[in-house]
C-alpha cells in the first residue's frame, strides 16, 4: 500500500520542482502519401494526419487531467519529406507548398508543433534532397511550427561535406528571412550526425523510415527535481551523488511510462520509446546547468563541467533504462542555452564559451542547442561548426546536433529573445577565423576505420 | 478495482474529512484507506479510493473534489493511483 509520504513527493515533484512530461509525439509515415504532382501529395498528408492525429490533443489532456501530471506538448513527427515529396516536386518552392500542408494539418488536429521537413543525407543528395535544403529558409518563413532537420553525416558513411556546406547558407538564409523576429526560423532547424529515427524532441523530430505507420513516442523531463534531490548529496561522495541521480531519473522516467501506455491505448497506436532526457526550460529550477553546478561547479563552463556532464549523462541513463521497456530518442542530458537559465547565465557572464560547449556535445546526449551567435558570422564558419559537431559525433559514434542562431542584425553582448519553450539567449563569440578552402572542397569525409566491424 | 489517490492540502479546520467522504459517498466512490499527517505545518491528508462503481466519470470527480476544496479552503487532488505506485514501486 501507498504510503502518504510517497505520495506528497510525487505531487512536490510535479508543483515545486516543475515535473512534467515534455512531449507526447505521434509518429505518422507519410510514405504511402507520395504522388505524381504536388497538390494531391499535399492532399494526402493533410487528410492522413489530420485522420491519425485528430485525438491527440484531446488525450494528452485527458491524461494529464487523470493522473495530475502537466503535458507540456503535444506533437507530430513525419516521415522525412525529402522522400515524400521526391516523385512530385520540380522545385524548391513545391517542396514549401508541402510545408504549407505539414502547417495547416498540425494546427488544424492542435497540435505545438511538427517535425519532419527533413532529408537525411549523410552520405549524398539525391536532385530531391538538394530541393528540400535550398527550401528550408522560405519554408520556416512562411510557416509556424513546422520544425525541419538534416542529417548530414553518420558513423557508417561518413559526411557529406557538400551538404554542410550548403547548409551554412541555408542557416544565414533562414536567420536573415525571419529577421524581424531575431532571426526565430533558426529556432525550428537543427543540422544532425547520427540522427535517430524516433527522436520525440524539436526542432530535429522526424519519423524514420524503420519505423511503423504510427507510432506514440514520449519525452520526458525532469532537471529541476534532480537539483532538488541533490541537495541531499552536498558534500557527499560520488557513489552518494551517483545513486541520488540514478534513482530521481528513474522516477522520472517511470512516469513517462506510464502516460506513453496510456496514451498508446487511448489512441488505439502502438507505444513506441521513451526519451529520458532531462530537457529543461528557461524557468528558475528548471535547469540542466543548476544540476552541474549542484554538482560542485561555481558556474556552468569551469573547469570540471565536461566530467560532471559526462557523469549526470551517464546517471540518468542508468537510471532511466531500469524505468521503461524501451528507451530511445535522444536520452540523456540536454545542454540548450537559450531553454537553461543558468546556461544563459554563463553564457553571459562569458564562463562557458561555445569551444567549452563543444567540448560538453562529446560527452552529452545532443550537440550545440539553442546557441546565439552573431549576425554577421558568415556561412563558411557555420558549416565549419556543423562539420566540427558531425565528426564528434560520427568518430564517438553518437548523436550529435548544431542549432545555432545567428542573430541577423545583433552583435555579441546583445540578447535574443524566442520566446515561450525557446527562451532567451546571450550572442556569444565565436572564432571568425575562416575555414573557407576546408568547407569548399567539395565531395565527402570518410567513415571512420571504427565504422569497419564487418 | 479502480483506485484512485485523493490528496487533501492546507489549514486543519473542522469537518474536512466529514465533507470529502460526504461527497465521496454521494458518488459512490469507496473510501478504501485513510491517513493524514503534518507536514511542513500543513494538515495533509491521504485517501486510497476505488472509484470503480462510480456514477460520474472519473475526470468529472477530479473538477468536483477540486471545486468542494476552493470552498473548505483547502487544496484537494485526486489522481489515478498507478502514477504513484509506477514511481515507487519496482
Amino acid at each position: 500500500m501507498l504510503n502518504i509520504m510517497e505520495v506528497h513527493e510525487t505531487n512536490q515533484m510535479i508543483e515545486q520542482e516543475k515535473l512534467d512530461v515534455r512531449t507526447i509525439t505521434m509518429g505518422i509515415s507519410l510514405l504511402d502519401c507520395a504522388a505524381a504532382d504536388v497538390d494531391t501529395v499535399c492532399d494526402n498528408i493533410y487528410n492522413k494526419i489530420t485522420d491519425k492525429a485528430r485525438d491527440l490533443v484531446k488525450v494528452g489532456k485527458a491524461i494529464e487531467r487523470d493522473f495530475g501530471i502537466p503535458i507540456v506538448n503535444k506533437r507530430i513527427t513525419v516521415t522525412p519529406i525529402a522522400l515524400v515529396g521526391a516523385s512530385s516536386c520540380k522545385s524548391p518552392a513545391d517542396f514549401v507548398r508541402i510545408a504549407h500542408a505539414l502547417d495547416r494539418a498540425a494546427k488544424e488536429v492542435g497540435v505545438d508543433l511538427i517535425g519532419g521537413y527533413s532529408a537525411l543525407v549523410s552520405k549524398s543528395m539525391t536532385p530531391a534532397e538538394h530541393m528540400l535544403i535550398e527550401s528550408i529558409p522560405q519554408a520556416l518563413w512562411e510557416t509556424d511550427i513546422v520544425c525541419s532537420s538534416v542529417n548530414v553525416g553518420s558513423t557508417k558513411t561518413g559526411i557529406d561535406m557538400d551538404a554542410v556546406e550548403l547548409l551554412g547558407h541555408v542557416v544565414k538564409d533562414t536567420a536573415y528571412a525571419t529577421r524581424d523576429n531575431d532571426s526565430y526560423g533558426c529556432v525550428k532547424f537543427v543540422a544532425f550526425c547520427n540522427a535517430p529515427d524516433d527522436n520525440p524532441f524539436m526542432a530535429g523530430g522526424f519519423h524514420g523510415v524503420t519505423e511503423g505507420d504510427v507510432v506514440v513516442n514520449v519525452g520526458v523531463s525532469g532537471p529541476g527535481v534532480v537539483s532538488k534531490a541533490l541537495d541531499a548529496a552536498k558534500g557527499k561522495d560520488f557513489e552518494f551523488l551517483c545513486e541520488t541521480i540514478k534513482r530521481t531519473a528513474f522516477k522520472i522516467t517511470r512516469v513517462g511510462q506510464l502516460v506513453a501506455q496510456e496514451a498508446s491505448k487511448r489512441l488505439g497506436v502502438p507505444f513506441g520509446i521513451i526519451d529520458l532526457s532531462l530537457a529543461p526550460t528557461a524557468a528558475v529550477g528548471d535547469s540542466v546547468g543548476e544540476v552541474l553546478e549542484k554538482i560542485g561547479l561555481e558556474q556552468v563552463g569551469a573547469p570540471g563541467t565536461t566530467a560532471a556532464l559526462a557523469m549526470l549523462n551517464d546517471q540518468v541513463k542508468k537510471g532511466g533504462i531500469m524505468a521503461s521497456s524501451y528507451v530511445g530518442g535522444l536520452s540523456g542530458a540536454f545542454i540548450p542555452v537559450s531553454e537553461d537559465k543558468n546556461m544563459i547565465d554563463a553564457a553571459a557572464s562569458g564562463c562557458l564559451t561555445i569551444e567549452k560547449l563543444e567540448a560538453m556535445t562529446c560527452v552529452c546526449s545532443v550537440g550545440l542547442d539553442m546557441i546565439a551567435i552573431p549576425g554577421a558570422t558568415t556561412a563558411s564558419t557555420i558549416s565549419g561548426i556543423i562539420a566540427d559537431e558531425a565528426a564528434i559525433g560520427m568518430v564517438n559514434q553518437k548523436t550529435t546536433a548544431v542549432r545555432v542562431i545567428p542573430v541577423y542584425g545583433k552583435g555579441v553582448g546583445e540578447v535574443a529573445n524566442f520566446g515561450g519553450l525557446m527562451g532567451y539567449a546571450p550572442i556569444i563569440p565565436v572564432n571568425q577565423t575562416s575555414c573557407e578552402a576546408f568547407i569548399t572542397r567539395g565531395g565527402r569525409i570518410p567513415a571512420p576505420i571504427h565504422s569497419f566491424k564487418n | 478495482m479502480d483506485k484512485a489517490v485523493i490528496t487533501v492540502v492546507g489549514q486543519d479546520t473542522v469537518g474536512i474529512i466529514a465533507q470529502v467522504c460526504t461527497y465521496l459517498s454521494q458518488h459512490k466512490v469507496n473510501v478504501l484507506d485513510i491517513s493524514q499527517t503534518i507536514i511542513d505545518g500543513f494538515f495533509n491528508m491521504m485517501m486510497i479510493v476505488d472509484y470503480g462503481k462510480s456514477d460520474e466519470e472519473f475526470s468529472a470527480l477530479v473538477d468536483g473534489l477540486e471545486e468542494l476544496g476552493d470552498k473548505i479552503g483547502v487544496r484537494i487532488r485526486c489522481q489515478r493511483e498507478e502514477i504513484f505506485t509506477r514511481m515507487h514501486r519496482v
